[in-house]
């Protein structure tokens, strides 16, 4: 990014009616990723100048176990209705996860889902880090996930959405293709990197679950609705060139009791709808490179 | 330049399980089914009775404590609203169903308002202790000895004022410090309600049990902070109920749907009909099993 200026110089601008047509597998006008974060967030945190981990004194009891609930209850709930309506997860996972409950991490693995960084935990924020610090962070990511899977990871979504003005031109630089951290469009976008080459997947905050449940302040219902017309808007505007619709899930949210219906019910909807090629985020991202 | 030390990106406690020892790691869906005296879905209705001093205290403010400038008539007394008029509507509607609740109580509730506290007792429910009054919070900047005197004197004065030393604990916005469960153990309680970790019963390192009160669930959460209607509220409890009976036909064990209840929210009187038509309904599905606090945490504890 171009450091201190108005303009971060991130991308170029493109018209959303003259794109280039984008083709997805099978004729499918709508390539949809679902994105859970599997998270760890330390229970006590070191402190950082910036951004509060917890609103409340350590232990945040609430804050802590309701995140909590993921690696105990919900992951295994929301996973299976995954599982059963065929969309594979593309996992944005606080890698030291790996360490404190390998079986979450290993029931993705077995699942066949994909694996990309959301830092080492969910409390570290990379505001303020030095080169070092961050390039520590990468190499951690790479190596853990790498250990824990097999998998060489090849995307990032920061650490609670925490960046520094080299983090786009860093993970480039390391060899990975697509982060999750911009908002800008619809459509898998390029984006401008020191060196190598970076896509930009879209990801979701207007219908991540966070932002539905608490942001919008949505029933369970409402959310899977909101999921279904986000779902019919792109796949009919796929038509012209073929457009994107990302999941973004939090296990604690989307797998409480009072939600896991509607949204199985709305994940239905789209798994048999027939426009909708459902794929992991390095699938989306491999088709759209090759039409370039 | 950077700001952040060096150990910022150190991780001492980055380890197989917690990053605490307050209490190990399961997976629900691994542990050994559990099974219910009736039904598979242990229904439990959990009133918190409050009562707010219009002078606010302690640590942080309870949720739903004061907001104007003193003194705040507005929400002193649409607090006490509840325990004057809502929690009866709540008593009236579990004895037309015929279940039996869970009522957290303040000690100065039980002090202030006997004859609501009698009626509690006499419908078959179950005190469980909620500090002494909505100024008794607990967090860490609280200092040990203030703690430990805070738990025993809401404690003693709940048991003088009832008869009968409650054995589950429900902090208030359930907060606590790091000594809380420690604390709770010595002072002879069975159960806190606090960690919404869970969806059953679990056993804290020290040998407390957890019965989580998913705070996702409470009308507070629903109604009040996400501020959807009694209507939507009722539908999602329905929903809640549906998935669990289902999860428990599946899986063959039981399930636990908290309903976390407060009087001066659904004991309104454009509200108090969509709670009475949802009792109703749960009420005469063969998969509930409606069960106070301690009935399910007994029943959990025989089974381990």
């Amino acid at each position: 990014m171009r450091e201190g200026a108005g303009d971060p110089d991130l991308y170029d601008y493109h018209p959303y009616n003259a794109r280039p047509k984008i083709v997805w597998p099978g004729g499918k006008t709508v390539a949809v990723w679902v994105a859970p974060n599997l998270e760890y967030y330390e229970i006590d945190p070191p402190p950082h100048p910036r951004r509060a981990a917890w609103p409340r004194p350590h232990p945040d009891v609430v804050g802590f176990s309701h995140r909590d609930h993921s690696n105990r209850v919900s992951h295994w709930r929301m996973a299976e209705v995954m599982s059963k309506h065929g969309f594979p997860g593309s996992v944005s996972l606080s890698v030291a996860l790996c360490q404190h409950h390998p079986e979450v991490v290993a029931d993705g693995v077995a699942r066949g889902w994909e694996f990309f960084s959301h830092g080492i935990y969910n409390t570290r924020y990379a505001y303020e880090m030095s080169e070092e610090q961050e390039r520590a962070i990468i190499e951690d990511s790479l190596r853990t996930v790498r250990e824990a899977t097999g998998q060489t990871i090849r995307g990032w979504l920061a650490p609670a959405l925490t960046h520094t003005p080299r983090t786009l031109d860093l993970i480039a630089e390391y060899g990975l293709d697509y982060t999750c951290d911009l908002y800008h469009d619809d459509q898998v976008q390029e984006v401008k990197v020191a060196s190598g080459r970076l896509a930009s997947i879209p990801y979701s905050l207007e219908v991540n679950d966070h932002y539905g449940f608490f942001v919008y302040n949505m029933s369970g219902r409402e959310y899977a609705e909101t999921l279904v017309r986000q779902f019919e808007r792109l796949a009919a505007e796929g038509e012209k060139s073929g457009t994107v619709m990302c999941i973004p899930l939090h296990a604690y949210l989307i797998g409480q009791p009072h939600r896991i219906g509607p949204f199985e019910q709305a994940l239905a909807h789209i798994a048999n709808d027939g426009r909708a090629w459902i794929a992991t985020a390095g699938e989306i991202v491999d088709v759209w490179r090759a039409q370039q | 330049m950077s700001v952040l030390p060096d150990s910022y990106t150190q991780y001492p406690r980055r380890r197989e399980g917690y990053d605490h020892d307050l209490y190990p790691w399961s997976a629900m869906h691994q542990r050994p089914p559990v099974t219910w005296p009736q039904g598979s879905v242990a229904v439990w209705l959990c009133v918190s009775l409050e009562w707010f001093p219009i002078t606010p205290a302690g640590p942080f403010k309870a949720p739903g404590h004061m907001q104007t400038a003193y003194p705040d008539y507005r929400h002193y007394t649409a607090r006490d609203y509840g325990n004057r008029v809502g929690a009866w509507r709540m008593l009236e509607a579990f004895d037309k169903a015929g279940v039996k609740a869970s009522f957290a109580t303040n000690a100065a509730v039980a002090e202030r308002y006997p004859d609501l506290v009698a009626a509690v007792q006499a419908g078959g429910h179950e005190i469980i202790a909620h500090s002494t009054d909505m100024n008794g919070t607990i967090d860490s900047t609280l200092p040990e000895e203030e703690e430990r005197a805070l738990i025993a004197e809401a404690m003693a004065r709940i048991e003088a004022a009832t008869g009968a030393r409650p054995t589950g604990w429900l902090s208030i916005a359930r907060q606590q410090s790091w000594r809380t469960p420690d604390i709770l153990k010595e002072e002879g309680l069975t159960y806190c309600c606090d960690w919404v970790n869970d969806e059953l019963p679990y056993r804290f390192a020290n040998g407390l049990i957890n019965l989580p009160l998913n705070h996702e669930l409470s009308d507070r959460q629903i109604v009040t902070v996400q501020q959807k209607s009694a209507d939507s509220w009722a539908e999602s409890m329905r929903d809640a109920f549906d998935w669990l009976a289902r999860e428990a036909a599946a899986s063959g064990g039981g399930r636990m749907l908290p309903i976390h209840l407060t009087p001066y929210i659904m004991g309104l009187p454009y509200r108090i009909g969509a709670l009475e038509s949802l009792l109703s309904d749960l009420a005469e599905r063969d998969a509930a099993w409606f069960a106070r606090g301690g009935d399910i945490v007994r029943s959990w504890e025989n089974q381990q």
